[in-house]
């Protein structure tokens, strides 16, 4: 066994990811328009054959707004409220009915403009939300005294370190957006908020001061704990002493007590509040669920990595095969959320929710069942199996398709209420992708170099490294 | 020089299994191993073939799946498609999230029924069916192995008893 010596391979790819990934960034803020009459050529110049920009090149009141009978108060649309007995009150673009075409050009300026801060901010979120998924999978690990997964807590511990720059990345975006760089979250426009009587009811909850001493909240409750385990389980590599292990039981036990909450309203302040007339009881656990595989995929990643590279010779096919399953369980616990969130709204069709899957039905329909098939289908054939979720090449690819499915996911959350149908994968989006790539490796990798590989004085290290699933070779 | 068959009674499962591997490394046939309770890594030992239920499970999950689909569809699609609160009856796909439930339900109710069947059919497990039990204290703490003597009687039974076999009984084919 040795100690992961921070390679100049992975140095270099991080760093070329981090460049392609800004200048695609670069690239994304340049074409986005700065005024209402370049988004009028933009949309002017754009192939009226391709499917999701030829709903808004033409006639707007054909559009997905007016296709229903109802007007279900849609986010953003400001100019298809027009005659209609209920208005859900989205007033919030200025004159509604009366000057149709100068609502509909500034409602895609401000769609388009958008855009480039909305593909980075999908990424900045994904990555996050990767570490806090591992992180709660380790918490988990602590508090259940697990005995399988000590040999993998150093993997854990340096993906984990990615959350603090993680976190700060998108709170540097939000406070962008509360500066209005950018019309991502719509409630943080006054005037918009004078306009709108739902969002105007939801001020106690959704205004910018409370909305950051919240994330503040979390990302210190967060990083603390991460901070304090990270430190104690290196403290136990020198240390026999069983009081270490104790308390990091009892941080763990605790943490997630203060993850659950924190995590739900994460989710509720920085992807539900991206839709203020829009509401979901579980969307805390939906998201959950989806951090928590992608997590459980990236650590299953590292860890073929590592070993591939002969880091790691006490992982062997009994933990890989732990990962899998873990990978195969939890995606289809997201797919029951997905499906549980999707089915009740389907099913009842109250106007006031069902305008969340009507948008993404209509201009998302591929990305939004695609990622079904990604994250679902795909994953239960293919680590159904129990021989295929020990061989590694399996598990990497079903990882790399759980990542990109999940990727997608977080994509669907976002977009449709930022950009509506201007959504693309252009340069702004890829190049958002593979920027925090770029970092997320470079942050991981060079903590993983910093300590011994294997947490060496935790009690259960010998059960680990002698794990063997009994049904395996 | 005829052959003999061999009731070995052991008291521990470690000792059993050891026993076991010594048995299958002499070429010694065993017709069957007792055991109170399943003995992790006694199969492996015995070098029994693993067992397909799983696979048959899957193949009654995916029957169990089809005759869902083919009967929500002739029932709610196909035969009287009614208006019922407003709900697509149009095609099936359009009205499938309201028969997900019925689906799945239906996928792990053929699949863990029919295996459960399959499983007393191939273990011959029914009520009223005889026990085939050669010692009834295998079913409380005695492990007993079910063997042919092998070419020598006493070589064999001299290597059982410094295993730790507790007895050895000669049985009648």
């Amino acid at each position: 066994m040795t100690d992961y010596k921070f390679s100049t391979q992975i140095k270099r790819l991080s760093i070329a990811l981090i460049i392609i990934g800004a200048v695609g960034i670069a690239f994304g803020f340049y074409s986005a328009p700065s005024n209402v009459e370049e988004a009028k050529e933009i949309v002017a110049s754009m192939s009226h054959g391709d499917g999701h920009g030829d709903s808004h090149g033409g006639d707007h009141g054909a559009g997905h707004g007016d296709g229903h009978g109802e007007d279900y108060g849609d986010s953003h649309e400001g100019d298809h409220g027009a005659g209609h007995g209920e208005d859900y009150g989205d007033s919030h673009e200025g004159d509604h009915g009366a000057g149709h075409e100068y609502d509909h050009d500034k409602h895609v300026f401000n769609q388009l403009h958008n855009k480039p801060w909305a593909a980075i901010y999908v990424p900045a979120l994904f990555f996050m939300m990767i570490s806090l998924g591992v992180l709660a999978f380790y918490a988990i690990q602590r508090a259940a005294q697990a005995g399988w997964s000590i040999v993998l807590y150093r993997i854990m511990e340096g993906i984990t370190s990615y959350l603090l720059p993680g976190c700060i990345f998108v709170i540097i975006i939000l406070v962008f957006s509360a500066l209005k760089f950018n019309h991502l979250f719509i409630w943080m426009d006054p005037e918009v908020v004078a306009h709108d009587e739902i969002i105007r009811n939801k001020v106690g909850y959704l205004n910018t001061p409370f909305f950051f001493a919240r994330a503040i909240v979390y990302i210190t409750g967060w990083v603390l704990y991460r901070n304090i385990t990270r430190r104690l389980s290196l403290e136990q590599d020198n240390n026999n002493d069983i009081s270490i292990h104790k308390k990091l039981f009892r941080f763990s036990a605790g943490f997630l007590v203060f993850f659950l909450i924190s995590e739900s309203m994460m989710s509720w302040d920085w992807i539900m509040s991206i839709d203020p007339h829009w509401f979901s009881t579980l969307f805390g656990w939906y998201v959950f669920a989806g951090m928590f595989v992608s997590g459980i995929t990236t650590i299953a990643l590292i860890t073929i990595y590592l070993k591939s590279q002969n880091y790691l010779s006490f992982v062997n096919h009994s933990h890989i095969h732990d990962l899998g399953k873990f990978m195969f369980g939890v995606s289809v616990f997201w797919a029951y959320l997905w499906f549980s969130q999707f089915m009740l709204i389907w099913y009842s069709n109250i106007p006031e929710e069902v305008t969340y899957f009507i948008t993404r039905i209509e201009d998302y329909n591929f990305l939004f069942f695609g990622m079904v098939v990604l994250n679902l289908i795909f994953p239960l054939i293919v680590l159904m199996n129990s021989d295929f979720k020990k061989t590694n090449f399996i598990v990497i690819l079903t990882g790399i398709v759980i990542i990109i499915g999940h990727y997608i996911d977080v994509y669907n959350m976002i977009m449709p209420s930022a950009v509506g149908d201007m959504w693309s994968f252009g340069p702004g989006e890829i190049g958002g992708f593979l920027f925090f790539l770029g970092i997320f490796i470079y942050v991981v990798f060079k903590e993983i170099s910093k300590a011994p590989i294997l947490a060496k004085g935790d009690p259960y290290i010998d059960e680990s490294k002698t794990y063997q699933y009994y049904n395996l070779d | 020089m005829s052959l003999k068959r061999l009731h070995v009674l052991f008291d521990d499962d470690d000792i059993l299994l050891d026993a076991v591997k010594e048995i299958v490394k002499s070429k010694i046939y065993i017709h069957e191993v007792y055991t109170p309770f399943p003995v992790h890594g006694l199969d492996k030992a015995m070098k029994l073939k693993p067992t397909n239920i799983s696979i048959a499970t899957f193949i009654y999950g995916c029957i169990g799946f089809t005759v869902s689909i083919l009967m929500i569809n002739y029932i709610m699609i196909v035969d009287w498609p009614q208006d019922i609160g407003g709900k697509p009856s149009f095609s099936y796909i359009e009205n499938m999230p309201s028969f997900v439930p019925i689906m799945f339900e239906l996928t792990v109710f053929f699949a863990a029924h029919l295996m459960v069947i399959t499983f007393y059919l191939r273990s011959k497990l029914w009520p009223f069916k005889e026990a085939e039990n050669p010692d009834p204290s295998t079913t409380d703490d005695k492990f007993l192995i079910d063997m042919d003597s092998g070419s020598n009687l006493s070589k064999t039974k001299s290597m059982l008893k410094k295993m730790g076999a507790i007895s050895i009984k000669e049985v009648k084919e």
